[in-house]
């Protein structure tokens, strides 16, 4: 009798704790795993972006009861931009069924990608990841919206032939690409030769390695010497503030400074006076003058359920991480409308990311009418090719300097079929799409 | 023939066809050089006292240069929070003899290695709970140091030089000077060079082995403090500072694990080194040269003298 309570013992016990380790889903919720860095080099990257889309889902359970009545079941886990680590969460949250990963590197996202598909697990790569996977023809279950990192520099090629007077005045001229030698900053190589080829001007590569990326001494002295027109980055974490430092310290002219759309206030705050005119691309709002973060101030941030310190709300990558979970949700709010279930699985939301339609009323709907421009998918286009603009720092905030500035699609498009194609290739047998698509996209 | 003479030829044509690129070049290794001297310092000054070859000296430097700049965050003024992260430092040394050295005296060196690695963890744990992860600038003009540029139009070119840059070259060799001094010149440092010679025979003449080990410790954690403030200036205080830490692994090799002008020299060789070797050789190949420049530095200086330039040579019988 004593052995027999004993055992029943042991089994409540041991069902109590297993309840408590792996909590299941609620059944009227969707998991949506996070992969983040708060901690690490490029924490301070990280940090920003992880609080931003943490708040926004938040918001949307606190304030909605979550999307279409089912609440979101968020779970951050820290990847350090370690691609060893991302893997390791990405083993980690497979089990627990979510509806989508967001790998936040390119790193991570690189070998995810021949995954995503036997996994029936979408892979939201949001402006990062593989170029090419923007096909959806051939990566089915992959998608980078809004632009491509070969849209960005097409983008900041046009912004700098606007301001020679044509993108025919490029000829002759010396264009340097300062970028993170990692897969996010290699990425672009491709391109830039093809484009250094058709437009006529000379390609400079400066490659930083992650273990130098606050000693770039070197990069700038070459920068002294070859005396490039323009100079673009491509850089992430520490690697930002450094760089802007050390062009200060170069007396490199800061507006014609040009980066992707990474950096974060503090990465040009921290060079001082000198950094005044330094300038990235963006697609949405840097302040938090906006309905929608009105909304995540009021119901997380001033209720204590942000990790973020208030005055950071609204800053450039804080906003980034909103509009990044504002796709999740809305990928998921499509995806309950496409089927007409409440709780959605991976399988659905993939459904619903190629129907994604967020149009101006949907953004006015979401407070975000001013924040950003609408965005469209399709079963065969996963990233939309959005126009950015360009901001410049003026000592204080960015600023909008330009108009919306569309990608050179003439040249891009072509280049990313064929790179999409070298890559199935490249990975044979790479499995022809089976999925169908949905008559509305 | 064309590449012979671009790695052979070109370069030096270069350095003289536009001498002040030249200066310049020398000048940016010269300041990393001194700084990974003073990393390096570090590293050696806690080997020779206790056989310890610190992983965590790296972090400490963060560690360090966080607590300050994150004091400072606090409200504290930039005085008082150097002097409180001074205190820091002392107790973080005190700590580590009491809980790391203390308990693990005549265990295998791989053991205090791994503690040490556990401590980096427990540091980096520490830094991000308290102050968070997110970078934070310098506190340099707080702190009374030097921002702007000397420029000067010299050479048919201009040299420019930071003067953070300059005081960190200064304050550097300040604290070698200091430290070479301390340890040669007063009790403590003669008893820590004993210790150094042999544990045995220093505590038989009263040593006392706890009591240097906390002086060593915190004796790095000042040179950890010194480099962070420098290090920090020049880019801002991140957990990304512990890499460059990483740089001091070579600069070990080529000077010698015991050796304090081996880290000096070692410093100024590989800081040197691969800012020339980027600069006029890394075109060559694509440029980012520098991360594994150094390690085919040393490697060279091993295969001709494996204790490293100023390392004790060891002859075991056999």
């Amino acid at each position: 009798m004593t052995n027999l309570k004993a055992s029943l013992l042991a089994l409540a016990a041991t069902t109590a704790l297993t309840a408590f380790a792996f909590p299941a889903q609620a059944e009227d919720s969707v998991f949506v795993p996070l992969f983040t860095y708060r901690t690490g080099p490029f924490a301070g990257s990280g940090i920003f972006i992880a609080d931003g889309m943490h708040d926004y889902l938040t918001m949307l359970n606190e304030r909605d009861g979550g999307i279409g009545g089912v609440k979101i079941a968020v779970e951050e886990c820290e990847t350090g931009y370690d691609t060893k680590k991302g893997l390791e969460c990405y083993e980690a949250v497979k089990p627990k069924n979510p509806v989508m990963v967001n790998p936040w590197s390119t790193g991570i996202t690189l070998p995810l990608i021949p995954r995503a598909a036997v996994d029936k697990i979408p892979i939201l790569s949001m402006a990062y990841g593989l170029s090419a996977s923007a096909q959806g023809d051939t990566f089915p279950w992959i998608f980078n919206p809004p632009d491509t990192y070969w849209d960005g520099f097409s983008q900041i090629l046009k912004f700098i032939g606007g301001q020679e007077g044509g993108l025919d005045k490029l000829k002759g001229k010396k264009i340097g690409y300062i970028y993170l030698d990692a897969g996010f900053g290699r990425e672009p190589l491709p391109l830039i030769e093809q484009l250094a080829k058709d437009y006529g001007f000379e390609a400079k590569l400066y490659p930083v390695a992650a273990a130098e990326m606050q000693n770039q001494s070197a990069q700038w002295l070459n920068v002294r010497r070859d005396r490039p027109d323009y100079m673009v980055m491509y850089g992430w974490g520490a690697m930002q503030p450094t760089a802007i430092k050390e062009a200060v310290k170069t007396n490199y002219p800061m507006d014609k400074f040009i980066s992707i759309w990474w950096p974060s206030e503090d990465d040009a705050r921290g060079a001082g006076d000198g950094a005044k005119g330094f300038k990235m691309l963006n697609w949405h709002g840097s302040t938090p003058d906006f309905p929608v973060i009105k909304d995540v101030q009021k119901y997380v941030v001033d209720a204590g359920k942000s990790q973020s310190p208030k005055e950071k709300v609204g800053t450039t990558l804080y906003n980034r991480g909103v509009y990044n979970s504002m796709l999740i949700a809305e990928a998921i709010r499509t995806a309950q409308q496409v089927t007409g279930k409440k709780v959605v699985t991976g399988e659905d939301v993939r459904r619903g990311l190629e129907d994604l339609n967020i149009d101006a009323a949907r953004l006015k709907a979401l407070g975000m009418e001013g924040f950003t421009g609408p965005i469209k998918l399709s079963c065969s286009d996963h990233n939309g090719h959005r126009p950015t603009f360009v901001q410049q720092w003026d000592g204080t905030k960015y600023v909008k300097v330009s108009d919306w500035i569309e990608p050179l699609s003439d040249k891009v498009q072509p280049l990313l079929q064929a790179d999409a194609k070298a890559y199935a290739e490249k990975n044979a047998p790479w499995p022809a799409r089976t999925e169908a698509c949905d008559a509305r996209s | 023939m064309s590449f012979v003479y671009s790695i052979f030829v070109d370069p030096f044509v270069q350095m003289i066809g536009a001498p002040d690129l030249l200066v310049q070049t020398l000048w940016e290794g010269l300041v990393g050089g001194v700084l990974y001297a003073l990393i390096a310092l570090g590293f050696v000054l806690i080997f020779k006292a206790s056989g310890v070859f610190n992983f965590a000296q790296g972090i400490m430097m963060v560690f360090a240069a966080l607590t300050l700049v994150g004091l400072h965050e606090k409200g504290v003024p930039a005085f008082l929070a150097l002097a409180l992260t001074i205190l820091v430092m002392f107790a973080l040394a005190l700590a580590v003899e009491r809980v790391i050295l203390r308990p693990l005296v005549n265990q295998p060196d791989i053991i205090l290695f791994m503690a040490t690695f556990g401590l980096t963890y427990v540091l980096i744990g520490l830094g991000e709970l308290v102050f968070g992860g997110n970078p934070k600038n310098m506190i340099t003009s707080e702190l009374l140091l030097p921002s702007g540029s000397l420029d000067f139009k010299t050479l048919g070119g201009l040299v420019s030089l930071q003067k953070i840059d300059i005081a960190a070259a200064i304050i550097a060799s300040l604290m070698v000077a200091v430290l070479a001094l301390f340890f040669q010149k007063t009790r403590i440092g003669r008893a820590l060079r004993a210790v150094a010679d042999d544990h045995q025979a220093a505590l038989s003449v009263g040593i006392s082995l706890d009591q240097i080990w906390v002086i060593v410790w915190f004796t790095a954690g000042l040179v950890a403090l010194a480099t962070g403030i420098m290090w920090g200036a020049r880019s801002n205080v991140s957990f990304a500072l512990e890499i460059i830490a990483l740089k001091a692994l070579p600069v070990l090799i080529l000077g010698g694990l015991t050796s304090v002008p081996g880290a000096i020299v070692g410093g100024l060789i590989i800081g040197i080194g691969e800012k020339l070797g980027e600069f006029y050789w890394g075109p060559l190949v694509g440029g980012g040269i520098e991360s594994w420049l150094a390690y085919f530095i040393a490697l060279a200086v091993l295969l001709f003298r494996p204790q490293g330039l100023f390392g004790e040579k060891i002859i075991e019988r056999i």
